[in-house]
């Protein structure tokens, strides 16, 4: 359309309300996504810089590394190892399913509510038999 | 990066309350989004309390109700009121899909309706498309040929190969795809989009169109095509029950075995 010529004084015009959860209702599909977006920066930020604690603590000798081991045994260190441990499940599961869906398949929208339902269920037993494994439950 | 709020101007307030005739025996609330570009007051949500005894079946039924009998500044578009021309396509209760398509029995507690999300209000519930147009004209979606054209007759398709834009020809371009689709907020200025790579699709695999490479090679951006992150929003909000996702994925693995992949 060809600009008017001296064009009436007008108000910029506002954005519409886009937002998930206020004004776009959540539904799986999305929910998983941005879930799949935050486990893997939770797993990068998180999960290299613990990598890179323990490691360097090992290269410090026996006082550091049992000092570290003490310190991931604690219950801050044990929360954010489960939280890791789920998160690096849920991650791979719902890689797995973008795999599947990157050759065509299974993308039905009751497809992907059932594999989405699927995956959570994956990555929350994966967690628990891992943690009850680790913590000497089972 | 992703705005995760809305700008200042466009952040919304309390509006009006129209309260039901004294008569009215069932009632239903409606809210909706209103945006006046002559005050240039930021949006507002007014609330009509319509007599459903006296109303049509159909979401797009109340709103008319609403312009003829309570405010006749509510603005809105809408045309064919039986889901094939998509003018009245709208956020209600959270979904994207035609006005004229929802019915309201199957909404329980108060209707909330607003524009399709993410774009720029030129009136209440219409959004401006141009942009969203450009991008369709930016595919040309029209059969691209190099053979000559037929002397005697049309370019013919076997029943076999027409099969294939089943699911993708229905399509109405009324944008209720793109516009819930998270990277389309984000990126749509770049992003083409859920509707216009389906439409790219149809095109892509219709036997007659002989420009496939072509049009292959102009979606084969970072930007334009692989903005797509399989959220399937669109997919789950399609009031024609079509599958972008589905396409999009498709597109994406034609690009891969024409590599010989």
């Amino acid at each position: 359309m060809a600009p008017e010529k001296n064009p009436p004084e007008r108000h910029q015009r506002p954005i519409s309300p886009f937002m998930i959860g206020p004004y776009y209702k959540p539904q799986l599909s999305s929910i998983l996504s941005i879930a799949h977006r935050a486990s893997g920066v939770f797993l990068s930020v998180f999960g290299s810089s613990l990598l890179i604690y323990w490691l360097v603590s090992l290269s410090q000798g026996p006082a550091a590394y049992h000092e570290a081991m003490l310190w991931l045994a604690s219950t801050p260190g044990m929360l954010l190892l489960s939280a890791l441990c789920f998160a690096i499940y849920y991650h791979f599961f719902n890689g797995l399913r973008h795999l599947i869906w990157d050759t065509g398949k299974m993308m039905k929208i009751e497809q992907a509510n059932r594999s989405a339902i699927f995956i959570l269920s994956c990555s929350f037993i994966a967690s628990a038999l891992t943690i009850a494994t680790v913590g000497g439950w089972l | 990066m992703a705005e995760l709020s809305l700008p200042e101007n466009s952040k919304i307030s309390k509006g009006q309350h129209y309260p039901a005739p004294e008569s009215a025996a069932r009632i239903k609330t409606v809210k909706v989004y209103r945006w006046d570009p002559d005050t240039g007051e930021n949006p507002r949500v007014d609330s009509f309390d319509i007599d459903l005894d006296n109303c049509g079946p159909m979401v797009l039924d109340a709103i008319i109700k609403i312009k003829n009998e309570i405010d006749q500044s509510l603005t809105f578009r809408r045309s064919c009121r039986e889901g094939i021309c998509g003018s009245c396509a709208m956020n209600i209760n959270g979904t994207n899909t035609l006005a004229c398509t929802s019915a309201i029995r199957d909404i329980s507690g108060d209707i909330k309706i607003y524009p399709l999300p993410h774009l720029s209000v030129v009136k209440d519930l219409v959004p401006d498309m141009a942009h969203f147009y450009a991008q369709y004209a930016s595919i040309k979606p029209w059969l691209r040929t190099q053979s000559p054209t037929p002397a005697d007759k049309e370019r013919l398709q076997s029943v076999a190969a027409r099969k294939h834009l089943d699911g993708l020809y229905e399509c109405i371009l009324c944008a209720c795809c793109s516009t819930s689709c998270p990277s389309y907020w984000w990126n749509g200025d770049r992003y083409l989009g859920p509707a216009v790579l389906l439409q790219a699709y149809r095109w892509i695999i219709d036997s007659r169109d002989e420009d496939a490479g072509t049009r292959l090679d102009e979606l084969e951006d970072p930007f334009k095509l692989y903005r797509c992150h399989t959220i399937m929003n669109c997919t789950n909000t399609c009031p024609k029950h079509l599958n972008p996702a589905k396409a999009i994925a498709e597109i994406k693995k034609l690009l891969l075995t024409r590599r010989g992949v």
